[in-house]
């Protein structure tokens, strides 16, 4: 039951770095119909500043300013320089670009940082654990983490729900022509999405710093995952980000755990050893896939949400 | 130049690479031109999909690491007669094309690329579980597949020629089929879809059947690769690789037969030239790609004058 509650929480750790990450995504691909392969790069970028920052700071909150404002402003730089350029252009375009940025920002890290990647030290006030419930031990970091994650995403989705801003991105996500029509100036509105989109997921690679490698390409894997999450969420909605990337985080936390033990049970060993690992990596992946062949809009479709 | 004398070009200059490679002492060119080659024919059956049919897929690593695993796993059990091997892993690629063709077909635009995206992390991973097969460390496979007495791939020179054989046969292939009945329905299905079908056209079909030969196109890339370097693993397929093989496609200029041949060979040879000054290359690859997307919509290929139409 502890390893229970202990996973879970790790689960719902993962799903709110994937939201942080999945918000941004999923808006500049609603409303500007715009793939973002670079968006990992963000993630990787503000990992390395903070890393760094908070190297020669020691302070954690300067470093957390530092990782999302590098992130904004690589965003609004790539914004600039080429993704505004693309938006009339096909996904093709947009995949090949972003797939050069990806390659420049990961070489460019190598050349600054070092091939070899660098350590991320938790700052020393949350560096232990602590007992939430009778026996049920935590570290204090992921536990903030978790709480900096959960209050950013309920910021960010009442931004999104109640203001007036947040309407006009909405309205921009259901319906982009509809929205311009109106006499929303789709192209500031997508600039200031995408440079938003840059810094939460910056917040995502300053959190989640300490936990992970801090290496180039880092960003590459939480990238996928959260093309995982939009899918399954659908495309351009928030409410649907927030809940695919709950549901991945959790499952596919949760199926690393139980997916051995269940199969170490009922199978011999030797072949439980070579599926498993196989197995829980693909979860995730086959949820998708059942997604798009049984609800391709997703589970919370951006028109309704 | 015309693009017909570059094409030509482009075929002498990899017929005479053996010859060159001789003359100048450095057997290492075989292997370099015959992996662009193997990427090549990738490239070409990826843009079967991207050009014909206007599909991205954004997994067509998993065809080539299906062609790799027949080679590497029937040589692991001691069957290294390439008539088994070939046609087993052609028709495991065409098997698995038309399984994830038929459930991927059916979705359009983005759902398309992250349906065959989630199909290749899917066959990654069955891979990379592999480890009886070396999963991501690889595995060495000790023998080529062997043709009886007929050809002899532990030559380097047999094999390179028999890469640039089939990578020429693929290019007339193409060729044909854009000229015939399916190809032609096939462009119409790219141009419009509905018009298509409601000329009583079952295009969900018809795009099938582009899925699956380009499948099995791209499993002959991996059966060329697994021979080439004696050594399969999970890492040939990587969504990183689909993209390469994409980039590859694009760079080249996807709307014609040749392009795809013009990108592989531009990338690598880019990747190999660069790599000798320097190990980051890669932060002057990036930025060329997002010139070429800015300012080359149609790829290298794109650039040069087309001797038929005055502009294309």
């Amino acid at each position: 039951m502890t390893q229970f509650a202990t996973q879970l929480l790790n689960g719902l750790q993962l799903g709110v770095a994937l939201f942080l990450m999945s918000a941004g995504l999923t808006l500049v691909l609603g409303i500007m119909n715009f793939v973002n392969l670079a968006h990992g790069s963000f993630f990787m970028i503000a990992a390395y500043v903070a890393a760094t920052t908070y190297k020669y700071t020691q302070s954690f909150v300067v470093s957390g300013l530092a990782a999302v404002a590098s992130a904004f402003a690589v965003g609004v730089a790539v914004d600039i320089i080429c993704v505004r350029k693309l938006y009339d252009r096909d996904h093709l375009a947009h995949v090949l670009a972003t797939f050069g940025l990806t390659l420049f920002f990961n070489e460019a890290v190598r050349i600054i940082w070092g091939p070899a990647g660098i350590f991320a030290a938790v700052p020393p006030f949350l560096a232990g654990q602590v007992e939430i419930a009778p026996g049920l031990i935590y570290p204090v970091y992921r536990l903030v983490v978790l709480g900096v994650g959960v209050v950013t995403g309920l910021g960010l989705y009442g931004v999104i729900v109640k203001t007036r801003a947040g309407m006009i991105v909405r309205a921009g996500g259901s319906d982009r022509m509809m929205a311009a029509a109106m006499g929303v100036n789709i192209r500031t509105l997508s600039a200031a999405v995408f440079g938003a989109g840059a810094a939460l997921a910056g917040l995502a690679g300053f959190m989640a710093a300490p936990m992970v490698a801090v290496q180039s390409g880092m960003g590459d894997p939480i990238l996928i995952l959260t093309l995982v999450v939009i899918v399954i969420g659908g495309i351009g909605s928030v409410r649907g980000a927030v809940l695919a990337s709950l549901v991945v985080g959790v499952v596919d936390t949760l199926g690393r755990v139980y997916i051995p033990m269940a199969i170490g049970s009922t199978l011999p060993r030797a072949v439980a050893d070579a599926l498993s690992p196989a197995l829980t990596s693909m979860l995730i992946y086959l949820i998708m896939t059942a997604i798009l062949v049984f609800k391709p809009r997703g589970l919370l479709p951006a028109s309704t949400g | 130049m015309s693009r017909k004398i570059v094409a030509t070009l482009f075929i002498v200059g990899f017929a005479a690479v053996p010859v060159i490679a001789k003359l100048l002492g450095q057997p290492y060119y075989l292997t370099l031109f015959g992996r662009i080659l193997i990427y090549c024919i990738s490239a070409l059956s990826v843009n079967l999909l991207l050009g014909f049919v206007g599909l991205v897929s954004f997994g067509h690593a998993m065809f080539l690491g299906i062609g790799a695993y027949a080679v590497g796993i029937c040589a692991y059990y001691g069957i290294e007669s390439g008539f088994v091997q070939w046609p087993l892993g052609i028709a495991a690629a065409a098997l698995a094309g038309l399984i994830v063709g038929a459930i991927s077909v059916r979705l359009t635009g983005l759902y398309f690329i992250m349906i065959t995206l989630a199909f290749g992390q899917l066959f990654y991973f069955v891979a990379s579980g592999l480890t009886l097969y070396g999963g991501d460390d690889g595995m060495t496979i000790d023998a080529r597949s062997g043709f009886g007495g007929y050809v002899n791939l532990g030559n380097q020179t047999t094999l390179y020629y028999l890469i640039l054989a089939i990578m020429l046969l693929f290019l007339v292939l193409l060729h044909r089929l854009s000229r015939s009945r399916l190809g032609m329905v096939i462009a119409g299905i790219r141009a419009n879809e509905s018009r298509m079908q409601a000329l009583g056209f079952p295009t969900y079909r018809y795009k099938l059947i582009g899925f699956v030969i380009s499948a099995t196109m791209c499993s002959v890339s991996g059966l060329l690769l697994a021979n080439l370097t004696d050594f399969v693993t999970a890492q040939y397929m990587t969504w990183q690789r689909s993209g390469e093989i994409l980039v590859m496609a694009l760079v080249g200029g996807m709307s014609s037969l040749f392009g795809p041949v013009i990108g592989a060979t531009a990338l690598l040879l880019f990747e190999e030239v660069f790599s000798a000054y320097t190990d980051h290359w890669a932060v002057i690859l990036g930025p060329i790609l997002v010139l070429i997307v800015l300012y080359m919509p149609h790829g290298l290929w794109g650039l040069l004058p087309d001797s038929k139409k005055a502009s294309s």
